[in-house]
């Protein structure tokens, strides 16, 4: 069967509808009720839960009050991307996991949705919630605009710094505005969040400026009293098997990329067939995001168990709502080209567990595709540090940063994904950044 | 089953669920509605003297929501029938003729002269009515007249009056009561002086239901404007629920028959009333809220409840909880509860830990091995139940009684004897224990 990539698969209504809202807005009844659900409990376990530690029972006390404005102060004190947060963090296995109601009865608050609610109003309103405090006089340089980045800046800026960010990509908002599924940031919410956060003033954002191309390491660190590192991951896993070179075989983040800056959704390209290697968030967006543009088949294939995978359970119930089919223990072993020389087909190696060790069973199997999506994991990428004379030591690939995300040099500092040991999540990007911010802002003023 | 049947004054009903007087008894087409979905009696709404008097045309009701809605309480400014007098008496007749097995009292409220009272009882008595309620009540515009609870404030014109209708009526007399008063046995011992064979309660609280923050008057209000208007609903059971035992524990009124009403909602709030010595139970709000159905629930719940404790009639179980009300100088000091929490059921939120830590005895601890974890700590647990009154789950944390043992907290011997505050030694002005 010969490949068949193409865009228009649905029409531009089918494909509106297929990426609306995932979670729409709470009404304002809705929230009520749902903020009367919590126990307003006494150090809560929900905020232990949560990478930035937002004080879940009192802004959820704020919405019940009617004080949506200062629920969402409450929120974006402790964590300044909460509107993102709320539409993409997995709360089933953050702070909702650990709601006392889901040990009651298994149905948590749904903290997510309520924070929402009240982001959403005061981001409404169109009034940037805090101010900075008086100059210090000190400068600070951030590299990358993702969630790390922008975190970092916010904080640095409250606190009187002026901050600059370098930052690659044409747009700032790193995966939140190239990454995230389409369906949980509808009507350009990274951008208008970016907007929201800039406003506070303070932060200048250099759009088209890479590190290690268009500006220094060495240099910043001259320049500036303290850099923040907040690179993400800028390089993906290959599978190594024969066929990879082949038209059609395409990285999820890039198929994500494209789907998430084109201007018509309709017009993204998806095969008829495709297979997504993978059992990460990343894995389950492709395959959920192909389905949705219109795909026929979309197979999504992991080397392990259901309980293995990265995405939480609540993804991959949403992947099998969607249509999705997913396949466990079973590993690529070789992508097949068809008589117009592009893919048509992948053939797998089955596995099992043997003692905790992923083993071949001998069995193989072929699935038909036209088009294959990799997505079994990014990687961090020295090169911009590279050359260098300022020394940025690596831990299992990534920067090595301590509690206080402080690198081994002593003006650097770094967080997000490009940091060893992290979650690779947004929120956590956002903490990191916001404890960097604190550390470089108690080296600089002795606080 | 169980007999529901009511004999209340001599006035059958097949049922004790009697509708309080107010809009759900103001008209014939209610009443009616009233009786076919199954009440057994009702209190027509309160009839005055020609011309009738008129409302309010903005909003009559204001009322305190739960945060999913659930109307908890109500408060409203409305005043008697506006109605004419002549046409409320001739629907009052239509029905009683139509529904002759089910009660009937019609509540009056007239100005504080005999005359006014002498005119209008025979006309009442005409309709066949089963009795007479006096609205000594009314909280709002009847009050600044003159009447409701304008009377029912002054113990001597409720004697006075109850006189009046007892000498000019053979009707059985029902007095009911305001709440918005110190100490409710006053009157009622009046009402009982001035020969009423019964009293009702409560009618509803002074009250205002909040203030609307951006144009500074109460809400809801009238064209800028707010009044104090009665409360009832859920929110107010508690306080009937005092004042009844009051009068039924109270030596002079001990035998004195009840109506009971006030935010009665469920059979189980029906039967705790009449545990409390209510002869029939009266509703109002719960009827505004959900219809008239409402009485299916409350007739099988009582029935299937007083069947399972074998109780064949109503009279087997009015006023028996009354004996155990009594005052806090005679309560057991000897008697020693701590809490319990069921590790089981905890969910582990804290509560009831911050409140104790906070504001009571810090006897509860919120860690054990590092782990979080909530016991009590028995040396200063008091048992003041505040956590048990906390707690979301329920059944989680209980109160056990130490019946043997040492006390923890105070160090003493658990004593097995009733020991009460008239012979305790703090007290100065102990009686010496026999
Ligand atoms: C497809 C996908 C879906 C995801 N979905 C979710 C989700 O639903 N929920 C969730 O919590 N997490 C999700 N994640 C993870 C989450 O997006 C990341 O953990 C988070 O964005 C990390 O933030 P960061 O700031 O560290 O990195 P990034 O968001 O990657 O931002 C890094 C920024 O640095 C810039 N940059 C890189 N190199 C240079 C350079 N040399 N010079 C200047 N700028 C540079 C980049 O252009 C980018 O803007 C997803 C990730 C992917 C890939
Ligand atoms: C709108 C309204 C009007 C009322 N009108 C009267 C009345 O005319 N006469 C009277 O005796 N009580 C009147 N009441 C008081 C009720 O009969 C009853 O005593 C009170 O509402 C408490 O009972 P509940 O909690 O079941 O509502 C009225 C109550 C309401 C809500
Ligand atoms: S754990 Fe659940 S109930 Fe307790 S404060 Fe957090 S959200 Fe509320
Ligand atoms: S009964 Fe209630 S809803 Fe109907 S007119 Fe009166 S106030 Fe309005
Ligand atoms: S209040 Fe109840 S559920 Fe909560 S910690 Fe205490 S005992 Fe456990």
């Amino acid at each position: 069967m010969p490949s068949d990539i193409r865009g228009d698969r649905l029409s531009p209504a089918e494909v509106e509808s297929n990426f609306a809202d995932l979670h729409p807005l709470l009404s304002k009844y809705e929230a009520y009720v749902e903020a009367d659900r919590c126990y307003f409990c006494h150090d809560a376990p929900c905020v232990t839960a949560c990478p930035t530690g937002i004080d879940i029972p009192l802004f959820i006390r704020q919405i019940l009050t009617d004080n949506p404005s200062g629920s969402a102060k409450t929120i974006l004190g402790a964590n300044i991307l909460g509107g993102m947060c709320a539409r993409v963090c997995p709360t089933e296995t953050l702070c909702e996991q650990a709601c006392v109601r889901e040990t009651a009865e298994q149905k948590p608050v749904r903290i997510g949705e309520l924070q929402r609610y009240a982001t959403d109003h005061l981001m409404a309103a169109g009034v940037h919630p805090f101010e900075r405090a008086a100059s210090t006089g000190r400068k600070v340089a951030v590299v990358g605009a993702g969630p790390a980045g922008i975190s970092c800046a916010h904080r640095l800026s409250m606190l009187g710094h002026d901050v600059t960010i370098f930052e690659a990509k044409p747009k700032g908002g790193g995966l939140n505005e190239y990454g995230i599924a389409a369906y949980k940031a509808v009507d350009e919410f990274a951008r208008r969040e970016l907007d929201f956060v800039l406003a506070i003033g303070g932060i200048e954002l250099k759009i088209g400026m890479a590190l290690g191309r268009d500006v220094a390491l060495d240099a910043l660190i001259a320049d500036y009293d303290a850099v923040f590192l907040g690179l993400g991951l800028g390089a993906t896993n290959g599978l190594g098997i024969a066929g990879e070179q082949l038209e059609g075989v395409v990285d999820a983040v890039d198929f994500i990329e494209d789907l998430r800056q084109a201007p018509a959704l309709e017009k993204v390209a998806v095969g008829r067939r495709v297979v997504v290697i993978g059992g990460g968030m990343t894995a389950i967006d492709a395959a959920v995001q192909s389905k949705l543009l219109g795909a026929e088949e979309v197979t999504l294939v992991y080397r392990r168990g259901a309980d293995r995978m990265n995405a939480s359970a609540y993804e991959q119930s949403l992947a099998k709502e969607k249509g999705v089919v997913l396949k466990h223990w079973a590993r690529p072993e070789k992508i097949e080209a068809g008589a117009d020389g592009k893919v048509a087909a992948i053939s797998f190696m089955k596995t099992r567990d043997e003692d905790g060790k992923l083993v071949d069973t001998g069995e193989r199997y072929t699935l038909e595709a036209d088009m294959v999506l990799k997505a079994i994991g990014q990687a961090f990428t020295p090169a911009p540090l590279k050359g260098a004379k300022a020394e940025i030591a690596l831990e299992g690939g990534r920067i090595k940063a301590g509690a206080d995300r402080r690198t081994s040099h002593p003006k650097v500092w770094a967080g997000g994904d490009a940091v060893a040991g992290g979650e690779d999540l947004t929120v956590a990007a956002v903490e990191d950044g916001k404890q960097a911010a604190l550390s470089i802002h108690a080296a600089l003023t002795g606080a | 089953m169980a007999n529901l049947q009511t004999n209340f004054l001599g006035i059958k009903s097949p049922n004790p669920f009697w509708l309080a007087s107010a809009p759900p008894t103001d008209r014939e087409v209610n009443v009616t509605r009233a009786f076919k979905a199954g009440w057994g009696g009702v209190v027509w709404k309160t009839l005055g003297e020609d011309p009738h008097v008129v409302n309010v045309n903005g909003p009559r009701y204001g009322a305190v929501h739960s945060n999913d809605r659930r109307l908890i309480g109500l408060n409203n400014i409305e005043l008697i029938t506006d109605r004419p007098l002549e046409v409320n008496l001739r629907e009052i007749k239509a029905v009683k003729k139509a529904w002759p097995d089910r009660a009937i009292v019609v509540s009056l409220m007239v100005p504080c002269e005999e005359e006014a009272w002498k005119k209008i009882l025979p006309l009442v008595e005409e309709t066949g009515a089963d009795g007479i309620e006096l609205n000594f009540g009314c909280p709002h515009g009847m009050s600044e007249r003159g009447m409701g609870a304008a009377v029912g404030q002054v113990p001597e014109y409720v004697e006075m009056v109850a006189r009046w209708c007892k000498q000019n009526t053979r009707m059985p007399v029902i007095v009911k009561l305001t709440p918005n008063i110190t100490d409710i046995r006053q009157p009622a011992r009046a009402a009982k002086k001035g020969g009423a064979d019964a009293v009702s309660l409560i009618n509803t609280i002074n009250s205002v239901m909040g203030v609307d923050l951006d144009i500074m008057a109460p809400s809801p209000h009238i064209d800028g404007k707010g009044t104090h208007g009665g409360y009832c609903g859920p929110a107010v059971k508690p306080i009937a629920l005092s004042m009844v035992s009051e009068i039924a524990r109270d030596p002079e009124t001990k035998d004195l028959p009840i109506s009971a009403i006030g935010g009665i909602t469920t059979w189980r709030d029906a039967a705790e009333f009449m545990a409390m010595g209510a002869g029939t139970v009266q509703v109002c709000t719960a009827a505004m809220t959900y219809g008239f159905k409402i009485v299916e629930e409350m007739k099988s719940g009582l029935s299937d409840w007083m069947d399972g404790k074998g109780y064949s009639s109503i009279d087997q179980f009015v006023g028996r909880a009354v004996p155990n009300v009594t005052d806090w100088q005679y309560l057991n000091l000897n008697y020693v509860v701590k809490a319990r929490i069921d590790q089981e059921s905890c969910i582990k939120c804290g509560r009831c830990h911050i409140v104790c830590e906070d504001t009571s005895h810090q006897a509860i601890w919120a860690e054990k091995d590092g782990q979080r974890h909530f016991e009590v700590n028995d040396a200063e647990c008091v048992g003041c139940n505040l956590c048990v009154s906390v707690c979301p789950v329920e059944g989680c944390i209980t109160m056990e009684h130490l019946t043997e043992g040492v006390d923890a907290r105070t160090g003493q011997p658990i004593n097995p004897e009733y020991g009460n505050w008239t012979t305790h030694p703090n007290n100065p002005m102990r009686v010496a224990a026999e």
